[in-house]
């Protein structure tokens, strides 16, 4: 038991690249046997990863070296800088890695249902698990170079994905687009590495924070990795690709897609953080973040208003709300450099922003969800074409409004638990900017509701008689999200102590996060 | 200052890669193009990693039969390899997917390819 805990960082990103390669040759035997191999290969991990974050919670940061005598060994006899391929598993690491798994588990059983009847399947599942260990790889990683890596990995196999139905010509599209997007920003994060590696002749996060003297080549590697993350995780104004890519891709994987978006800005907070942290005029890059951050809730939420299709406008909410999480962790890296604030309302701050990730991938991956039940069964995403649907697909509705009342933030759902935090901590800071957030909310709720109104209320159309709920796998990766939607938004206390606090203390003490590989430099 | 030249001259040349690279991307609408654009700025980037790793007289870092002198640190080859490799695999898929825009669209012209907007 022991030893698994120890390798399961590097167990959790390798057993789904073995299984991703697995699959085709399995598939062989029958769809039966892939899908049951695929679900027991899942299950697997999700056990590695909770057995992880309760070794995270307990003992606290976990590193895992490849290839020394000993895992925690990140410094070999009398060298002061680590020279192996290391992950580093802390408080925010595990926290995305939660995110990451409970979405795919949810997506991986949709799709099992969703994809009957398709060709290629036995790839589909490839990539869904090569997506999976290109995001994990992503949050665990402690070398910069690697994070390349993994973010390229996360890249291919969710263009792959995104552009799955090759069949319609606006899924290649998609596909196109964010390949591109992603090979771009992946370019200019490589190319900030080599500026960093030039300088200081090593990779290691842990190591390039405890050596950074914030000279100006070190400003332009911040500025190209932070635009290049911002592209990836779709801020305004580099938020284009996203609308399309949300609405092409198949089911199951708008959530993953999105869940990737999530990671990019686990890499930013990361870069801002622990690689940069203390050397850097906090204030200023942190009214950077708030400015794009309440760009993004006001510009997505407006363009998302008077949207016909409903996944297009989910796409352009999911940008809004992506602004919050924004604003959260800018006002707590405003005040990074100011122990009073940061003590009464800078770190509750940064805990609302980073409580609203996960709630944001449960209830937005769910709405994806539901919009392609309704897709599913009736072939359009055409609002104004829908109606009385309510009738027919009653778990779907449901499942529907749950989320509609959470990403509005209406209690008891998890959407109010973060946004609340978020709130009250913003007006502490600038009232004005605690209003706009406000504002955004309303005009979330006002759009849910007309979009709930044309799909589901009024009389059965005659086109819709014959429309059935979907199949039991669909409902039940909807249920997976909306139990933990529910359950979020009753005990919000146990969720923020349990995983919030950790992560939001893991991103603050830059110095845990670097003592725990070159503890042992005099 | 006139002696430094040669030595930079490797980041000018990237640098300038990566300008024309940029103006492709942005500026070109044919999706081969654009394509070519991303390979440019690839090769700006490698260009980039492997001219770090120089050093004027530096030996190859193989223990078993080395010259005395200085050794090469290998790391800025081996991420020049591991980019290489990535960014193969990233244009076979661009290719691919253009190929079913093609026959789709019948154009590979950007113009053509706009179903998506809003």
């Amino acid at each position: 038991m022991d030893s698994l805990i120890t390798h399961s960082p590097a167990l959790i990103v390798a057993l789904p690249l073995v299984a991703a390669f697995a699959i085709p040759l399995i598939s062989r035997a029958g769809p039966r046997v892939r899908n049951t191999f695929s679900l027991v290969i899942f299950g697997l991990i999700t056990f590695l990863v909770a057995i992880l974050a309760m070794d995270v919670h307990s003992v606290g940061i976990h590193v895992y070296t490849f290839g020394a005598t000993a895992a925690e060994l990140a410094l070999p006899g009398g060298y002061t800088v680590p020279v192996r391929i290391m992950f580093e598993v802390d408080g925010m690491s595990i926290f995305m890695g939660l995110i990451i798994t409970i979405v795919t588990l949810a997506a991986l059983i949709y799709s099992l249902h969703f994809l009957k009847g398709q060709t290629g399947q036995a790839r589909f599942y490839s990539l869904m698990m090569l997506l999976y260990a290109g995001m994990m790889g992503l949050a665990f990683t402690g070398d910069m170079f690697n994070l390349f890596v993994f973010l390229e990995i996360a890249s291919i196999a969710g263009a792959g994905l995104a552009a799955y139905r090759t069949n319609m010509a606006d899924a290649v599209e998609g596909g196109f687009k964010y390949i591109v997007i992603s090979a771009v920003s992946a370019l200019l994060v490589l190319f900030a590495i080599g500026i960093l590696y030039a300088q200081y002749n090593v990779l290691s996060i842990a190591a390039l924070g405890y050596y950074m003297q914030y000279t100006t080549l070190d400003m332009m590697a911040l500025g190209l990795l932070g635009g290049a993350f911002l592209m990836k995780l779709a801020a305004v104004p580099l938020h284009m690709w996203a609308p399309d890519i949300y609405t092409v891709a198949p089911a199951g994987i708008t959530p993953m897609i999105y869940t990737s978006s999530a990671a990019a800005m686990y890499a930013l907070y990361r870069v801002t953080f622990t690689l940069y942290g203390s050397a850097i005029d906090t204030t200023t890059i942190g009214w950077v973040v708030i400015i794009l951050g309440v760009l993004s809730m006001f510009v997505g939420v407006m363009m998302a208003v008077h949207q016909t299709d409903i996944k297009r406008m989910m796409a352009y909410h999911a940008i809004s709300q992506e602004g919050y999480m924004l604003l959260g962790v800018g006002v707590g890296l405003a005040v990074l450099a100011d122990p009073g604030a940061l003590a009464s309302y800078g770190r509750d701050a940064i805990s609302g922003g980073i409580f609203h990730i996960i709630n944001n991938a449960l209830y937005k991956g769910m709405l994806f969800l539901t919009a392609e039940a309704i897709f599913f069964r009736i072939g359009t995403r055409d609002l104004n074409r829908m109606g009385g649907l309510g009738h027919r697909m009653k778990w779907t509705a449901g499942f529907f409004i749950i989320g509609a009342l959470a990403i509005s933030g209406i209690p008891p759902f998890n959407g109010f638990a973060s946004k609340l935090l978020i709130y009250e901590s913003v007006l502490r800071f600038n009232p004005i900017l605690s209003v706009i957030a406000m504002f955004v909310s309303l005009v979330t709720l006002a759009s849910f509701t007309k979009v709930f109104y044309s799909a589901f209320t009024g009389p059965e159309m005659p086109a819709y008689k014959e429309v059935k709920e979907v199949p039991k796998s669909m409902i039940i990766g909807m249920a997976i999200l909306a139990a933990c939607i529910i359950f979020f938004g009753i005990f919000p206390g146990l969720v923020v102590n349990t995983i919030v606090a950790p992560a939001t203390d893991a991103l603050i003490n830059q110095a845990s996060y670097i003592n725990a590989v070159m503890g042992a430099v005099p | 200052m006139m002696e430094h030249i040669p030595l930079n001259f490797p980041f000018l040349a990237a640098a300038l890669l990566a300008g024309v690279a940029f103006y492709i991307i942005i500026f070109k609408r044919n999706l081969i193009k654009l394509i070519m654009g991303i390979a440019l700025l690839a090769s700006a980037v490698n260009l980039f990693l492997v001219a770090l790793g120089y050093r004027a007289g530096g030996n190859a870092p193989i223990y078993t039969d080395v010259p005395e002198g200085l050794m090469v640190l290998p790391v800025p080859q081996a991420l020049t390899l591991t980019s290489i490799v990535i960014n193969v695999a990233v244009l076979a898929l661009m290719l691919t997917m253009v190929v079913h825009i093609y026959r789709h669209t019948g154009d590979i012209d950007a113009k053509e390819s706009r179903r998506l907007k809003g």
